[in-house]
């Protein structure tokens, strides 16, 4: 790993004046991806400014219909939450899903959503949810957030402090695991929202989508039967020694059932 | 550059001045002298870093020392009685022959202690799901399996 200079800020305030200082910093929420990157030196930043001493950015609220998650709260956290198990069932078995018991305890919902993963289940929870991402400057729909390969709509100088999610009527998460590094090979979550069904796929390309021939499938009729066959084009997909853009297309179809099977509790 | 961290380690208030760069693993093997904490894959895979911080198992080949500032840090040498009695943990994994080469062990053991904790009756499917983030590359873990359940029994006595 190459040298860099650390920083604790204890106000958010002081992070983002940290940040504007250091162009070729990083923000270091739980760690779990970025100081295994900068060890494999492919991130090398000047400074790491560790949000960890800013107490306002870890917790979940509830207001009225929706879950609020602070930034820096921990995938264990939300995993265990008591108001997530029941509102939003399907995000805390999403969160207990995330690597091993010993990343969900270090790893933060923030970072995660910010490194923008192709094969990051938050993500699929983000933008299958339809939750808002809220920075220290704006509120960002799912839709206009994830850009592309380790890409946000996040500008320079800009954190997440939180995302809330609204409730759903029903909602699943089933990921296909790379048997070797337990990422999503690909990985389906499906809502039957208020405004219909919202399908996001994690995974299966340079960052998660949505599935819109699967939505607009389960919107007329929401169960597993109706996720139609080869709806998904597989020349915009991931192909790898893992598995080639045409298994991935066929996988989305199966993890969609799947995932509608798992929301409707058969 | 450096720095100076301190955290209780084993229940001593511990500092040292490091590098910044410095991950917690490395202040524990090579500035505390305590190797019972393994590097292993030193990618987060194989969790033989695995140590206890504020009583939650972390890999600590994933942070640096810095984010352990003020911490309370448990390790494979902090969980034996001060009379050398095992840890039931650990005694389990004796009784059990939950261990082959012993590489993985002080991480199973760490990792299992925190799994077992309020869960005196783990399932199998608890226990191989709570493995997750653990690798052996020698027993199959039939029985590591065993041992935790055996483990988290003795620990609710």
């Amino acid at each position: 790993m190459h040298a860099f200079s650390y920083h604790k800020p204890s106000t958010l305030g002081d992070a983002l004046s940290l940040v504007a200082k250091q162009s070729e910093g990083k923000i270091l929420a739980g760690g779990q991806s970025l100081v295994q990157a900068m060890k494999l030196r492919l991130a090398s930043p000047t400074d790491l400014i560790d949000l960890s001493g800013i107490k306002d950015l870890a917790g979940i609220k509830v207001e009225g219909s929706s879950v609020t998650i602070g930034a820096m709260t921990r995938h264990a956290d939300v995993e265990n939450n008591a108001d997530v198990k029941k509102m939003i069932p399907a995000l805390a078995r999403l969160a207990g899903g995330i690597g091993d018991r010993q990343v969900r305890h270090m790893g933060t919902i923030g970072g995660s959503v910010a490194n923008s993963d192709p094969a990051a289940c938050y993500p699929a929870a983000v933008l299958g949810l339809g939750a808002t991402i809220v920075t220290n400057k704006r509120k960002i729909a799912a839709d206009d957030f994830f850009k592309g390969l380790f890409e946000t709509a996040l500008e320079t100088g800009e954190l997440i402090t939180a995302v809330t999610f609204p409730t759903v009527k029903r909602a699943g998460y089933i990921k296909f695991k790379n048997p070797a590094s337990r990422f999503a090979l690909v990985g389906v979550f499906v809502a039957e929202t208020s405004g219909g069904v919202r399908v996001a796929v994690t995974g299966a390309a340079s960052c998660v989508f949505r599935a819109t021939a699967i939505e607009k499938a389960l919107t007329a009729k929401f169960d597993p039967d109706a996720v139609p066959a080869d709806t998904i084009k597989a020349d915009t997909l991931n192909a790898d020694l893992h598995g080639s853009a045409e298994y991935r297309a066929h996988l989305i179809t199966v993890m969609a059932k799947r995932a509608v099977t798992q929301a409707v509790g058969k | 550059m450096s720095i100076k961290v301190s955290m209780t380690v084993n229940g001593k208030p511990v500092s040292a001045q490091v590098e910044e760069r410095t991950l917690l693993v490395t202040l524990i093997r090579e500035e505390l002298r305590l190797t019972g904490t393994h590097v292993g894959c030193d990618t987060a895979q194989c969790g033989a870093c695995t140590v206890h911080m504020n009583g939650k198992a972390v890999k600590s080949c994933s942070m640096v020392a810095m984010q352990a500032e003020g911490a309370n840090i448990v390790t494979i040498e902090g969980i034996a009685a001060a009379d050398g009695t095992l840890h039931p943990m650990q005694a389990a994994f004796k009784e059990n022959h939950g261990l082959q080469c012993g590489f993985c062990t002080p991480g199973m053991v760490m990792n299992a202690i925190d799994l077992a904790k309020g869960n005196p009756n783990l399932t199998e499917t608890e226990i191989r799901e709570g493995l997750e983030g653990n690798l052996c590359r020698c027993t199959g873990y039939h029985n590591i399996v065993k041992s935790i359940a055996a483990g988290a029994k003795a620990m609710a006595k």
